[in-house]
């Protein structure tokens, strides 16, 4: 039984929560916060960049360092227990990724070596409103050549310079890639619950678009690219979790009420401890989702939907409990709850809500069962 | 990052399927488990048997030092064996508090004279033990505990009563936790024997559960004799000798303790559902599904990092400590579900009507038990809290004050 990652990769990330303390402090994060102008911070991106982690996973023959989906999580946790303030997840789990499973080869020539160098920002632009996109409720169209219609919200949609995009597509839907620096293409920022993260809405009027994979197996290709992406977000969302985690029991040793650490008392060391419990079992299911991201195993999708029930759970917990802990303190602008409380909301609604997953994670038990 | 054996341990593991193929029956495909065959006596004699044959091929007190009959290896094949052992119906339930608790405790304290008497018969199962802590007065709170033993020459003199002692019927020894001195306060005035269950004035009665059965006993001391040469630890160190001896309880390896997500799962295909499909195919169900298997799976791989640690030589991170809260409470919310999911019919339980005759009524009831035994959800969070987040402790209020003074309610 080897269920744990190795000293090399605790290594990276300790050397990932070192550089993101000072690269990527709540001062960095608050800026973004703060201005509305800021879509991220080009100086972390940046960094990250020279790093060489926008490159992690991606093979050497395309720039990349050429490490693997593990060294991934590892860094995914670092970046979601900082909040960085950067288009990494929008580029590196889902886009990057997409391109590595269904680029031709040709598509990986031209877009990895610029991605990890930090020249290219992706993003997905599924959604156009409530609900989860399908065929029967989109209506941008790709033609063949290009792409028409209106993707809202788009994570990272203001300051991406590619988007994958799901169109209707001859009988059913196809994922395209669109350069957004190119024709036909609006982008315009929008409000969220989430400003340390940009977010905007990008209009197409042919734009040019060239498909990624299969005609027609947009869903499909789309669902593929969530299930690896849910793992790494999965890590992202623990990271955040076991912050909050900290921070509530920092402030439960350091602040007195009725002449004692609140911390003594039972109804804070329960709650408390339930956020441990919840986290633990993300942090569990995570670890399984790792290795079948990391090993192509065909429980992936099961394990993926395991990682990111557990993660969105323990997360929202966590984070809302860490605003209770700190009582009035936790409610005000100036003290950092309201950021993870806003983070753990975004990351459970992007790629799919849990109730979704839930489903999904039914479904592959069904299979499972049938096979 | 993988699952697998190392070679030693792969042969280890080898090994012990094949011990228990030769000796016990596969749980797989069983209608009725040996313990619901056999009577009480026969499953004992059956027991017995199955322990002597385990410490004969060297699976008995596995992680033991060799000098005591054990086998001297690491934890990780204490879990692999209770991995396998797992898998087939084996008669160990009586041996486990006994040789997981209590002998360890002996080993730890006692003389190489009493050794030399003790730790042999319980590893090959001609001895039973049990361990007598618990108290009417003294639950969460143990060192309130108030059973008192009065020093008589060579002897001391015990009289009290203890309860929620597994297995105290068929026992033949048993340790037991006492207050030798209620001027000293709480924690302090402690003091530890193993004693002889058959010695006269101790009283065996069994306890009736809310569940109508009787698993657990009380056990009465009156004017109980028992040598001074058999107190473990000291006059007065009852209380580092108990958390010896709670140390020692062995790492949850088991499986879930009744129907779990897959079973619910299973069954509700062949229940009606609200809108007339099934029940396996209503949303709101499917969505608890999803929930039960993230729970389980949870606790399973959580098992794994432990076992992790484990083969690497490492001590278990605190990642141990969270099962019997998911455990517990999970059977208790699963079966709550299957009983409410059937309307009015769930709430029978004879066995002619009730579906999988009865076991999520069965287990519902045992559920309400299983938060409490061996460690309220209560007492694990305080402990989560405490020592693995760092928390203060709560603020004592018997501290520095004489056991005798401290007041004790009902």
């Amino acid at each position: 039984m080897n269920f744990d990652f190795s000293d090399d990769q605790k290594y990276l990330k300790e050397q990932a929560r070192k550089f993101l303390s000072e690269q990527s402090s709540m001062a960095v994060v608050r800026a973004v916060l703060n201005d509305e102008q800021k879509s991220h911070d080009a100086g972390l991106w940046k960094a990250i960049a020279e790093m060489g982690w926008l490159g992690a996973a991606i093979p050497e023959e395309f720039g990349g360092l050429g490490l693997g989906e593990l060294e991934l999580c590892v860094l995914a946790e670092e970046m979601g227990r900082s909040l960085a303030p950067v288009p990494w997840a929008s580029t590196v789990y889902f886009f990057a990724e997409a391109i590595k499973i269904a680029g031709t080869e040709a598509q990986k020539s031209a877009i990895l070596p610029k991605l990890a160098e930090g020249g290219v920002i992706g993003c997905v632009a599924a959604s156009e409103g409530p609900g989860e996109p399908r065929a029967a409720n989109l209506k941008t169209i790709f033609d063949g050549t290009s792409v028409t219609g209106m993707k809202v919200p788009v994570t990272d949609g203001d300051c991406a310079t590619h988007a994958l995009v799901l169109a209707k597509h001859q009988d059913g839907t196809s994922l395209v890639i669109v350069d957004l620096t190119g024709a036909g293409v609006e982008s315009k920022a929008i409000k969220t619950f989430d400003p340390t993260r940009s977010h905007a809405t990008l209009t197409f009027t042919k734009a040019p678009a060239q498909l990624l994979g299969e005609a027609g197996d947009g869903e499909a290709l789309l669902q593929r690219i969530y299930d690896r992406a849910a793992v790494l977000l999965s890590f992202e969302q623990i990271g955040g979790s076991q912050a909050c985690l900290d921070m509530a029991t920092d402030y439960a040793k350091g602040r007195y009420a009725f002449s004692r650490q609140i911390g003594s008392f039972q109804a804070i060391k329960h709650k408390l401890a339930d956020m441990y419990v919840a986290l633990e079992i993300a942090r569990s299911n995570a670890f399984y989702g790792a290795w079948a991201l990391s090993s192509d195993a065909p429980e992936l999708p099961l394990a993926a939907a395991a990682a990111r029930i557990a993660a969105c759970d323990a997360y929202y917990l966590a984070s809302k409990e860490n605003i209770q802990t700190h009582g009035g303190m936790g409610f005000t602008w100036e003290v950092d709850c309201h950021l993870y409380y806003r983070r753990s909301k975004l990351l459970a609604v992007q790629a799919g809500a849990p109730s979704l997953w839930k489903e999904k994670l039914v479904r592959r038990l069904e299979m499972r069962n049938a096979a | 990052m993988d699952f697998n054996d190392t070679p030693e341990e792969a042969a280890f593991r080898q090994r012990a399927q094949t011990f228990l193929a030769a000796h016990v029956q596969p749980r797989a495909g069983q209608t009725e488990s040996l313990q619901k065959r056999l009577s009480d006596k026969e499953y004992m004699l059956a027991a017995k048997a199955y322990q002597k044959a385990k410490a004969e091929n060297g699976f008995a007190g596995i992680t033991w030092p060799k000098e005591q009959g054990g086998q001297g290896l690491a934890p990780i094949f204490s879990v692999i064996f209770g991995q396998e052992e797992g898998k087939f119906d084996a008669p160990a339930g009586p041996f486990t508090i006994g040789l997981g608790m209590c002998v360890p405790t002996v080993i730890a304290f006692a003389t190489d004279a009493q050794k030399e008497r003790h730790v042999g018969p319980a590893l090959r199962g001609e001895e039973i033990w049990c361990q007598l802590f618990s108290e009417p007065s003294a639950g969460s709170d143990v060192a309130g505990l108030k059973t008192k033993a009065v020093r008589d020459g060579d002897d001391w003199v015990i009289n009290g009563q203890k309860v929620w002692t597994s297995g105290a019927h068929y026992s033949d020894w048993g340790i037991v936790l006492v207050r030798t001195n209620a001027d000293k306060a709480k924690h302090k005035g402690l003091s530890m024997f193993f004693i002889d269950m058959k010695s006269p004035g101790i009283e065996v009665r069994p306890i009736h559960q809310m569940s109508g059965g009787s698993n657990f006993n009380e056990v009465y001391f009156t004017d109980v004799r028992v040598s001074n040469s058999q107190m473990l630890g000291g006059e007065g160190n009852g209380w580092s000798v108990a958390l010896v001896t709670l140390m020692n309880e062995r790492l949850a390896v088991g499986g879930s303790p009744g129907p779990d997500y897959k079973e619910i799962f299973d069954w509700a295909k062949t229940m009606p559902g609200q809108d007339g499909g099934t029940l396996a195919e209503d949303q709101s169900f499917r969505q608890k599904v999803a929930d039960w298997f993230v729970r389980a799976e949870g606790y399973k791989l959580a098992k794994f990092r432990t076992m992790t640690a484990l083969s690497k030589g490492q001590t278990p991170g605190p990642e141990s400590s969270i099962g019997k809260i998911i455990t517990a409470n999970q059977l208790q919310d699963i079966t709550h579900n299957a009983m409410e999911s059937m309307d009015h019919f769930g709430i029978i339980t004879d066995a002619e009507y009730a579906p999988s005759e009865g076991v999520f009524q069965q287990s519902h009831m045992w559920a309400a038990g299983l938060r409490i035994a061996g460690g309220t959800d209560e007492i694990l969070k305080n402990i989560i809290a405490e020592r693995i987040l760092g928390l203060p402790g709560d603020v004592r209020v018997d501290k520095d004050v004489a056991f005798k003074d401290l007041p004790s309610g009902r």
